[in-house]
């Protein structure tokens, strides 16, 4: 019996230490880690989108909670304000969802640029939303709470040829950034003043 | 075994037992990452990091942890370092990350870090056992590197991103691919037999 406890503690206890290393290290590194993966994923999405911001998007992100989910939202500083957001959101794809950051400016509700951040599309065909320029420069200036849809589903949007459903999946995302920013509109005011 | 100095201890993990080559150990990634030199690098650095720590402790807490559940204690000692690189690596160096990916979680099943837990530094002092683990994990770096140098020259035209070769060079791809790899490891272990014999 002696024999036993000793066994099931030295097991224990190392676990132990080694759970609590694990816990103080990762405490440690999570914010870096956040900004790094955050920098290597959207990090040049956002420098497109942003063009001209006078800061660092990425640092001056903040996060809003909306339920259990909290937002991430960047900001941009044009003009010496701070009056641009950018959103991220997801739309159904052809070969699963698509996430694109919308950047918006809070004064007049203008989209100032999209960009497809993550996706799984054709190669050639549907990945085109995320290389081809053309595409996403048709958002900008537009208002946010336009309806965005494809020509084909009776919209104003120029679908990339030959991937209709990824051009849908991309509007899709749109909307639903659209929809966020409504509301939470109010907070991002409130979050940008407080920052100010 | 005799006693050995430290720095044979040291020294046999460069050459005579140089774990991919000779102790034929850690293949799974040395075969996988081994595209580029900087990825053969990075996981030599990490590899090595942890054989370090790892054999330090063990080798310390060598007469606390009962032999019946020694492999469980080791295992949990050499997963809380492969964390620490992990962790560290996403910090720090993210896109070599990427590249690694489950490679690095992985190190906890890589046959050299028990290996040497069990073979070495359970039965051996502590500056024994770090010369060990350091000459395992230089050893270990060196083989991946020279490994991942011919397969991204041959395959790619280029060492450590930089082009090699003139414009008119076309790359080897095959070298590149997963076969390549058997076969480069291969020939390599080869060429060390055929020095090692002399």
């Amino acid at each position: 019996m002696g024999k036993m406890f000793k066994l099931f503690a030295a097991v224990t206890i190392i676990s132990l230490i080694s759970g609590g290393l694990l816990a103080a290290v990762k405490n440690g590194t999570q914010e870096r880690i956040e900004y790094q993966q955050l920098k290597f994923v959207k990090g040049p999405v956002l420098k497109d989108i942003f063009k001209g911001a006078a800061n660092d998007p990425l640092t001056d992100r903040f996060k809003i909670a909306e339920g259990k989910n909290e937002v991430n939202c960047f900001v941009g500083v044009f003009d010496g304000k701070k009056n641009t957001v950018a959103l991220e959101g997801f739309g159904k794809g052809f070969g699963g969802d698509i996430g694109v950051l919308v950047a918006i400016n809070i004064e007049n509700d203008q989209i100032m640029g999209i960009g497809v951040t993550t996706h799984s599309e054709t190669p050639g065909l549907g990945a085109r939303a995320k290389q081809d320029p053309a595409f996403t420069a048709q958002f900008k200036g537009k208002t946010i709470n336009d309806p965005f849809k494809v020509k084909a589903d009776g919209g104003a949007v120029d679908a990339l040829s030959g991937a209709t459903v990824t051009s849908r999946g991309v509007c899709g995302a749109i909307l639903s950034v659209s929809e966020a920013y409504q509301r939470l509109k109010p907070a991002i005011i409130q979050k940008l003043k407080e920052k100010a | 075994m005799a006693k050995k100095s430290v720095f044979q201890e040291f020294s046999k993990g460069l050459w005579a037992e140089v774990p991919p080559f000779r102790l034929v150990l850690g293949l799974c990634p040395t075969l996988a990452i081994t595209k580029s030199v900087d990825n053969g690098l990075g996981m030599g650095i990490a590899v090595t990091f942890v054989l370090v720590c790892s054999n330090v402790l063990i080798s310390l807490l060598k007469n606390l942890i009962p032999k019946e559940v020694r492999i469980a204690c080791y295992i949990v000692i050499i997963a809380t370092f492969v964390t620490v690189v992990e962790l560290s690596m996403q910090a720090f160096v993210y896109p070599l990350f990427l590249q690694l990916g489950i490679f690095i979680p992985l190190i906890v099943v890589n046959c050299i870090l028990l290996g040497r837990a069990e073979a070495f530094a359970a039965k051996n002092g502590v500056i024994a056992s770090l010369a060990d683990g350091l000459g395992m994990g230089i050893g270990y770096t060196l083989a991946l590197s020279a490994l991942s140098a011919i397969r991204e020259i041959l395959g790619n035209g280029t060492f450590y991103k930089m082009a090699v070769f003139g414009p008119g060079f076309e790359p080897f791809r095959f070298m590149v691919e997963a076969p390549g790899a058997f076969m480069c490891l291969g020939l390599m272990l080869c060429v060390m037999n055929v020095i090692g014999k002399k």
